[in-house]
């Protein structure tokens, strides 16, 4: 893992160019690679299709596989018969305020352990690496017995708090900040800026290709975050999406074009992001590997 | 270390003082950057898995104020309770499901996706999106896809004249379903970790096998494969101890049923804990999942260095 991260060729995956001209023939890869790409997109295509069908229509024996026409009453019923606006602003505000403050958090510490002489330096960071490897589920008990007692159960802060910092995000930016040459801060310091400044002025402006991957780690992981919430908000109020599609199907059944509608403003909005920033979330993915 | 000190008895008793602010004034400085977010994290895991290991070792429903100290009875009953064994089939039958198939299908797919084709773009952008779909999501549409009676996979089977298939409601099929809408929501992820490695692999090593009369077949398997060990080992091992773990997609699916047959270890400790409030037990099954998944790391990070695959 150590060296696919310290290797920062290993995030970019472009194709290579071909060395000589070779003719845009036909390849037969694309026998594979056609039915394949079909295969993973019919899902998504399904949930789009099913929740702009007629609910009728979808009960209907045997159900055709396009609609007759498309329709908003999944969506009209979704948004009148549950609260998914609020969980929509529920886990939007969960997904901002974790993303800011890893930032902020992850590469203030980050820094600290790549470039400042400190005691505890290298065991602060190996506690912090050894705690990657403790799964969830040994912290599902302690973390709820924790938050009843601190207040945070049936609170949004439930959702928010287990994301506000990240191991792998300290991890990220410590590995970032080592691979930067320390003469440019060094001459920074010489002309009698504080560390702080130095950090603010000089570093963190090199460091917004790491930033965005740790946004994009951080937003994936908050946004579809089902444990947590799971674990500790029984309150409607409080609920994030991902708790309420995942509650609301109990009451739906079969209700297939209001629970797709719900799907949709659940993924719609990281489909967009993805699709705009593929580059980004592909070099995150490749450095990270964690979810849900 | 050793030289500071030598600095230190050299030095004179005013340059001591000054030379101990400075190292204060560093120590503040220091723990001023790393202290938030150290808390932070320190506090949310290694207190709370501390916690977890007291508790494994006490029989206690989480609310009643009498905590009995238990000893290791709690890990004694693991042994014995069939449903948990039960469970840790059920977990083992998905990671057997689960783990060779992602490995093998993202190794073909970074292999295919690894070159200049038209529609590539396209090609990637269909087989990694469904890694941004949450586990709550997938669930729901593996519900709807797979519905026995009103699901486009039995639509598509019966237009073909295969009978209807039970998927989530047949304790033999269940957790197949899982697997699959499992590997396509993650096999994104060993795709890119392949295809990155592919490209770490220099052309010069695969231009020499060609000139040597390798056809594209043997230097697949005798250039770039040898190559990839160190990744396959790293993903083979990630993707074990996620698929141990599994949960999510299990709760938004079929809750455990039917009759059982997709209870993994993680939802029955789930379900110990939050529904039975059985915290002690709870934690006691966490903590031998931790040991194990701990010890099987151990082993195949010794392994691999013994071998020197450089895959650790």
């Amino acid at each position: 893992m150590t060296s696919l991260l310290t290797n920062a060729k290993a995030a970019d995956i472009s194709p290579p160019v071909p060395t000589a001209h070779k003719h845009r023939r036909m390849s037969l890869w694309h026998l594979f690679l056609f039915p394949t790409a079909l295969l993973f997109a019919i899902p998504l295509v399904q949930m789009f299709l099913a929740s702009l069908s007629p609910q009728a229509e979808l009960l209907r024996f045997p159900p055709p596989f396009i609609p007759s026409h498309l329709t908003f009453t999944g969506y009209a019923r979704l948004f009148a018969s549950s609260d998914v606006l609020l969980w929509l602003g529920n886990t939007v505000l969960v997904s901002s305020v974790a993303i800011i403050s890893n930032i902020v958090l992850c590469s203030l510490a980050g820094y600290g352990f790549a470039r400042l002489k400190f005691r505890g330096r290298n065991f602060g960071f190996l506690a912090i690496v050894a705690t990657i490897m403790i799964p969830t589920q040994v912290l599902m008990i302690p973390t709820y017995l924790l938050f009843s007692r601190i207040g945070l159960v049936n609170t949004l802060g439930a959702a928010i708090v287990p994301w506000l910092a990240t191991s792998f995000g300290i991890f990220l930016m410590r590995q970032f900040f080592l691979s930067i040459p320390a003469e440019l801060e060094e001459a920074a310091v010489i002309d009698g800026c504080t560390r702080l400044q130095v950090f603010l002025r000089v570093v963190l402006p090199l460091a917004k290709p790491a930033l965005a991957t740790l946004a994009i780690f951080t937003l994936l992981g908050a946004w579809n975050d089902l444990i947590w919430p799971l674990i500790a908000i029984n309150d409607p109020g409080a609920f994030t999406l991902q708790l309420g599609i995942a509650n609301f199907q109990g009451a739906r059944r079969t209700d297939w074009a209001l629970l797709m509608a719900g799907n949709v403003v659940a993924t719609l909005p990281l489909i967009v992001f993805f699709t705009i920033a593929q580059k980004q979330f592909v070099a995150t993915m490749t450095l990270s590997g964690l979810k849900g | 270390m050793a030289e500071t000190l030598t600095d230190e008895r050299r030095a004179p008793q005013t340059g001591r003082a000054a030379r101990r602010r400075r190292l204060l004034r560093d120590n503040v400085e220091g723990w001023g950057f790393v202290a938030p977010a150290t808390i932070l994290i320190l506090g949310l895991a290694i207190f709370p898995a501390a916690w977890a290991f007291l508790l494994s070792l006490q029989k206690w429903n989480g609310f009643s104020p009498t905590q009995k100290f238990v000893g290791v009875d709690n890990y004694a009953k693991l042994l014995s309770d069939s449903e948990l064994l039960d469970a840790v089939g059920h977990s083992l039958l998905y990671v057997v499901l689960f783990v060779p198939s992602s490995v093998l299908l993202g190794l073909f797919l970074a292999v295919a996706l690894n070159r200049r084709l038209r529609f590539i773009g396209l090609y990637r952008t269909a087989i990694f999106v469904p890694f941004v779909v949450s586990a709550a999501t997938t669930g729901v549409l593996t519900n709807y896809l797979f519905d026995p009676q009103f699901g486009i996979v039995n639509n598509v089977l019966r237009s073909i004249g295969v009978p209807q298939q039970g998927w989530l409601t047949d304790p033999a099929q269940a957790m197949i379903v899982i697997a699959i809408m499992s590997l396509w929501g993650s096999v994104a992820f060993t795709t890119v970790i392949y295809l990155a490695a592919l490209q770490d692999i220099s052309a010069e090593l695969i231009e020499a096998a060609t000139i040597d009369g390798a056809n594209r077949w043997q230097t697949f398997w005798n250039i770039v494969w040898p190559e990839l060990t160190p990744v396959t080992v790293f993903v083979t091992l990630w993707q074990f101890i996620e698929a141990l773990q599994l949960f999510d997609l299990v709760y938004t699916t079929t809750r455990g049923g039917p009759l059982g047959a997709t209870e993994t270890v993680v939802y029955y400790l789930w379900d110990a804990a939050f529904h039975k409030l059985q915290f002690g037990y709870g934690s006691a099954v966490a903590y031998a999942l931790f040991a194990l998944t701990l010890l099987i790391t151990i082993g195949i990070v010794i392994y691999s260095r013994r071998t020197k695959n450089e895959a650790f």
